[in-house]
């Protein structure tokens, strides 16, 4: 779960951690009074959940509480790297003397956290030069300790008072991204305007398995309602942009249809791993989730160890007598029960296929005709 | 020999009396598994298909030798069971529970690190000496005994494999499955240094995926390993940015991506195929 970049910094704010003055609106007659509070030129910035929002338009200047009212018009209902603005983030523009870099992330292949950080802040942290970069694996039993602040200041050339307010910063950051369930917590630029160093943005990801435990931050739903609706049933959704409707029992073999699909020259519709221990209840829906997006093809591929075929077979008979199917099913069914689903499809007028990539490829084929 | 468990290897199940222990234990007993043992906390001094139940692991070892736990434990309460079959000395830890939050999964690690116990997934099937010890959920019929070794982020497309395998007269060795989270235990690498030095194994077939850089680090030990690989790639066709079903299958910020991993593997001499059903005859091609 991603959050908004204000979403980050009142969290940010609430550990300790110094943010700009600044305040969400929707409109721009509150864009025009934040920035008369203010006092001083501000900053507008889109609240979507995309990065390069300044390239896309989203980010703009304003030095007067007009010229705010002109900018928050332009920006709000605006759509940013394919995203509608609905609300802006009204902020005091920071007299900036250096632009750091500073993240906490998890590494998989180190299956441990890791602390990136650069004197190179401002752009994107994938441009900046290796040598410019540190990054330090952190131990989850240890997390941040003082030693490991001097040490980062020291190769980041940060001495004084800001080196301490740098050792002060860290250990906050590697609190919130263990206490909060975060995969990525990130702060660029971390901007030094005299002494203090101030988070000018923040992006922040929970892990989405550990939502439940972690009730009190924003909820932040981005999804499709096709979706929202599979999440609901237990399943795995992932919308995308062909006419081949499809599902399969495990996140991989899900991946591998979609590519079998593709190579055939066909375009999957979505993803949906209706995998393991899903019972023909849930399946039902699920197919009926499909039957919603108007595909030209249904293909469904099981290949059942946990999953049963003949609850797959079932659920796929309830919803063609129930609703009615008014697109092409392909079907292949191999596994545990598979002769018991098979026979009872066959009485309902539907051929089951054995071999995937055939399966497939007549899934396409058919996807085709229906031009 | 086989890797990692044979028909040696005495299991204890945690989580035993719940709807998926007790199903998987009946499954593991019927495929030949040494099931001594079984935790379940509040229930101990029942039988779950003849297996007796403790209250604690430490309980259970107090009464019987245990090489291997396998956990069937919902993902808010995994990290302490795991936590405790660590700290028991329990050698091998088999993690079957999904949706286990990544924190916790670090900590895991972290801790199994600590007492050198090896560490099987999360959201794994499990792994499969064949013909001698099961540990985990795959259905027992597509594994038969032979010298192919399999180590697979994947479960379900794993058993699409593994039956193609079978069916053209291609047995396996031992068949790992790492998990589709993002921070497993074992990786690629750590399953293909012991296929490389297991007497049984003639050659290995790897089952990657897009995300994460666990290919690619295979691909710089495949380069020294006498034994050739076969690998099949999926998510060529995952959109950026998407989490495709499992923790771990998400490109992000450029990484991950399937054109990385294949160009990786077969610069490591790795034969890759298009198609699933492409592997066995990449295996007898490479075994000549």
């Amino acid at each position: 779960m991603k959050l908004y970049e204000y979403m980050g910094k009142e969290l940010f704010n609430r550990y300790g951690l110094t943010i700009p003055r600044g305040k969400m609106v929707a409109s721009p007659e509150e864009a025009a009074a934040v920035a008369a509070e203010i006092g001083a030129p501000v900053v507008i910035k889109s609240q979507v959940l995309s990065g390069k929002r300044g390239k896309g338009g989203g980010i703009k200047f304003a030095d007067t509480p007009e010229e705010a009212r002109e900018a928050a018009a332009q920006v709000l209902g605006m759509t940013v790297q394919g995203l509608k603005v609905e609300m802006i983030l009204v902020e005091e523009k920071l007299a900036i003397d250096h632009e750091f870099y500073v993240a906490i992330t998890v590494d998989g292949a180190a299956k441990a956290p890791v602390l990136i950080a650069s004197a190179q802040g401002g752009m994107d942290i994938e441009e900046v030069p290796d040598e410019f970069i540190v990054k330090e694996h952190l131990d989850v039993c240890l997390g941040i300790q003082p030693y490991l602040c001097r040490e980062v200041c020291r190769r980041l050339g940060i001495t004084g008072a800001v080196a301490k307010e740098f050792s002060r910063l860290l250990p906050i950051l590697y609190r919130i991204f263990r206490e909060k369930d975060a995969e990525l917590v990130e702060i660029n630029p971390l901007v030094l305007s005299g002494e203090k160093l101030i988070a000018a943005d923040a992006k922040v990801t929970i892990d989405d398995e550990a939502l439940y435990r972690q009730k009190d931050l924003p909820v932040v739903d981005d999804r499709t309602e096709a979706e929202r609706q599979a999440h609901a049933l237990g399943l795995s959704y992932v919308q995308l942009d062909g006419n081949i409707a499809v599902m399969a029992n495990g996140a991989g073999i899900t991946m591998g249809t979609l590519d079998i699909i593709q190579h055939y020259g066909g375009a999957p519709a979505n993803f949906l791993d209706a995998g393991g221990g899903t019972g023909m209840e849930a399946t039902a829906k699920a197919l009926e989730i499909l039957l919603s997006t108007n595909p030209r093809v249904i293909f469904i591929n099981i290949f059942g160890g946990i999953t049963r075929c003949d609850d797959v077979a079932r659920a796929l008979v309830k919803v063609k007598q129930e609703k009615g199917i008014n697109v092409p099913v392909v079907i292949r069914l191999v596994g545990t029960n598979e002769e018991e689903g098979v026979r009872l499809l066959r009485e309902h007028g539907i051929e089951a296929y054995k071999v995937m990539h055939e399966a497939a490829a007549k899934a396409v084929e058919l996807a085709r005709a229906q031009n | 020999m086989a890797i990692i468990v044979g028909e040696k290897t005495n299991v204890l199940v945690q989580g035993i009396t719940g709807n998926q222990g007790t199903f998987h234990t009946k499954q593991m007993l019927a495929y030949g598994t040494r099931i001594v043992a079984g935790v379940s906390p509040g229930k101990g001094g029942q039988t779950v298909e003849g297996v007796p139940v403790y209250d604690t692991v430490a309980a259970a070892m107090e009464n019987h030798q245990i090489d291997a736990s396998v956990l069937f434990i919902p993902a808010p309460f995994a990290k302490d069971a795991a936590f405790e079959a660590i700290a028991a000395g329990i050698r091998v830890v088999v993690i079957i529970t999904e949706h286990i939050p990544v924190h916790d999964e670090m900590e895991i690690i972290a801790f199994a690190r600590r007492r050198g116990t090896i560490i099987i997934g999360p959201n794994t099937f499990g792994i499969v000496s064949s013909g001698r010890c099961k540990i985990g959920i795959p259905p027992n019929q597509f594994f038969v005994p032979g010298h192919i070794g399999v180590v697979a982020r994947s479960g379900t497309l794993t058993y699409e494999i593994v039956a193609n395998l079978t069916a053209s007269g291609l047995g396996q060795s031992t068949v790992v499955g790492l998990g589709g989270d993002r921070v497993v235990g074992l990786s690629f690498v750590d399953v293909l240094e012991k296929f490389e030095k297991d007497p049984e194994t003639r050659a290995v077939v790897l089952v990657g995926e897009i995300g994460g850089n666990a290919e690619e680090e295979a691909a710089l030990f495949i380069k020294k390993m006498t034994k050739p690989v076969v690998a099949y790639i999926a998510g060529k066709s995952a959109p950026p940015g998407k989490r495709m079903g499992h923790a771990g299958a998400i490109i992000e910020r450029g990484k991950g991506t399937f054109e990385g991993k294949v160009k990786a593997l077969t610069a490591a001499g790795a034969r890759v195929a298009t198609l699933p059903f492409e592997v066995p005859e990449l295996i007898k091609e490479a075994l000549g």
